[in-house]
């Protein structure tokens, strides 16, 4: 009994007269090594990100605009964007479609083999790019499984348009349904119920209901989904063929004139990529905002 | 109404199983399932002693041994960086800090094509940097290296972001309370609670650096036994018409990449367990 002081006034007002400067230091860093830790993680990101996105640009303008204009302006160059923005306009509704439907089998229902699904979703995410061009080969290309039928029929996917979009889709499948999962499964059952309850029927209910609670989250993935369909390098070099001016995409294109030594050019078509990535990121950021006020807003209400 | 009879642990009143799930199989068989089987098919029809000289010669083991070290080396310097900058992006308000964290998403949204032009004209010897080191990047396994880090920043970043965010000031003030200077609660406080977020993150980032392709084949000069990744190997026997020797080569990178998911999904499942959720 004796531990305990005879005075605890005595002892508050020790304690409060060490206590503020103190308390500060318990769980923050001394200010030299807090920012020799910003330091070190801007220089860091300065050599490995900003300073080779800045080079983009540079290296694009470091000839005059005029240039830059023909460059992008090339009938090669045309092409190659609409053909980037064919595949893209296809497979992202195709990987939105697919999203949504899956979404709602594993997120709304309890069924068994639902984790072996969602592991095949992600799947084509642990797959090589050239491995993804790879495979429609084997089953599209002249030696591959339907080749013979194929030719014979006068049809081509491979070195044409149609493998590229099936590439592009491989190598985007997972985006919409990986975003709209895990937000569907946290918001439950209950508002659908309630729905079909008051006599909805099964669109009714998806529009109504479960649609304006995850369109951000679906705006999101369509973003990831449309930005990585547009850049694809590898899945698309394997199946396209490279053949100017019909089969070549955005990223084809800068290859090709890079090796050519048209740096100027190869970095301009570059430079609307660069630029595609920056709005990507700007969408991404906005459309976080509103998925976390979102998530607020559903937490008060819970 | 197939599935429904038969899958189902519970009957619900929501409508669209069968059509919804009926769907997601067909699709996923279409696109993914048939295709990867393919591959592995293929090598089905090679007699076991031509697969095996088809996945170990020398050309290959040497790119098997770029590849596997330049992306563990790649993640294991996105690691430690990753680890500062995710500690600096939720401890510290500075300047220009939500732009910065904002752009940590940049590997990303830039094709890898761009990424891979970018990075050489850096790294070259009369570029920004390059002019600067004293020893060649650009067209050797370091330009690989170089490469595999960029696309691989952000993983680390973005799986230490959320635990760190989650981290509860309290147990800092009991370690500091009991004694413990500030490094002792980090090295034995923070760290132990973040360790199994770091590891997957470092995983994530070595699985993505393992099939890179298009930011890797500008910088590394590709030249056979020296620089030359698993991947190219494939595109280069495929120009060659060699389908069964490719085929052999992509059958022993998909099996590394789905033995490194499975471990993925151990690390996450870690992550949860160790947060409390």
């Amino acid at each position: 009994m004796s531990a305990i002081p005879s005075n605890p006034s005595a002892q508050l007002t020790a304690r409060a007269a060490v206590a503020p400067r103190n308390l500060p230091e318990a769980t923050t860093e001394p200010a030299w090594v807090k920012w020799l830790l910003i330091g070190t993680a801007l220089g860091f990101l300065a050599l490995f990100l900003f300073v080779p996105l800045a080079i983009v640009f540079v290296e694009a303008f470091k000839k005059g605009a005029g240039v830059y204009l023909a460059a992008i302006t090339d009938p090669d160059a045309l092409s190659a964007i609409k053909l980037t923005l064919i595949a893209a306009g296809i497979s992202v509704p195709l990987n939105l479609v697919f999203g949504i439907a899956a979404a709602w089998c594993i997120a709304k229902f309890d069924f068994r083999g639902k984790n072996v699904l969602l592991t095949l979703i992600d799947l084509p995410f642990s797959v090589s790019p050239v491995i993804s061009g790879l495979i429609y080969v084997l089953v599209f290309g002249l030696q591959g499984w339907f080749g013979e039928w194929l030719r014979d029929h006068d049809l081509k996917v491979i070195f044409a348009v149609p493998g590229i979009v099936l590439a592009t889709v491989f190598v985007t499948f997972p985006f919409v349904a990986r975003e709209l999962i895990p937000l569907m499964q946290a918001q439950g059952t209950e508002q659908e119920e309630a729905a079909r309850v008051l006599g909805a029927n099964g669109w009714q209910i998806f529009r109504r209901v479960t649609l304006p609670n995850v369109k951000w989250a679906l705006l999101y993935g369509v973003i990831l989904c449309n930005a990585r369909a547009m850049g694809e390098f590898g899945a698309v070099s394997v199946v396209s063929g490279h053949i100017r001016g019909s089969t070549n995409t955005m990223p084809l294109h800068i290859e090709i004139l890079y090796n050519e030594y048209q740096f100027a050019a190869s970095f301009a078509v570059a430079s609307l990529l660069a630029g595609l990535a920056l709005v990507t990121l700007v969408l991404k950021f906005l459309v976080e905002q509103r998925v976390k006020s979102q998530l607020k807003v559903q937490e008060r209400s819970e | 109404m197939f599935f429904s009879r038969t899958l189902l642990k519970r009957h619900s009143v929501l409508p669209g199983f069968d059509l919804a799930l009926g769907f997601t199989l067909l699709y996923l068989g279409f696109i993914v399932l048939i295709p990867l089987s393919a591959a592995f098919l293929k090598t089905f029809t090679m007699t076991w002693p031509a697969f095996w000289d088809a996945v170990t010669s020398p050309r290959v083991l040497a790119s098997y041994r770029l590849t596997f070290g330049a992306s563990v080396a790649a993640a294991l310097l996105n690691a430690f960086f990753g680890l500062i900058v995710a500690w600096v992006l939720v401890r510290y308000e500075f300047p220009a800090k939500r732009v910065i964290d904002a752009l940590v998403d940049l590997p990303f949204a830039l094709p890898t094509a761009v990424a891979g032009i970018a990075l050489t004209a850096l790294y070259a010897q009369n570029g920004w940097i390059g002019s600067h080191l004293p020893f060649k990047v650009s067209f050797t396994p370091i330009g690989v290296f170089v490469a595999l880090t960029f696309i691989g920043l952000p993983f680390v970043v973005r799986t230490l972001q959320p635990v760190l965010e989650d981290l509860h000031k309290e147990i800092e003030e009991a370690a500091a309370t009991l004694g413990a200077s500030r490094l002792q609660t980090f090295t034995k406080v923070i760290f132990p609670i973040i360790t199994p977020a770091l590891l997957t993150g470092f995983a994530l980032a070595f699985a993505r650096a393992l099939g890179e392709y298009g930011s890797v084949i500008f910088i590394a000069g590709n030249m056979p036994l020296v620089s030359e990744i698993t991947p190219l190997l494939i595109i280069t026997k495929l120009e060659q018409y060699d389908y069964t020797g490719a085929t052999a080569i992509a059958v022993v990178m998909l099996v590394s990449a789905f033995l490194l998911l499975l471990a993925i999904n151990g690390l996450q499942a870690w992550t949860r367990a160790r947060q409390g959720r």
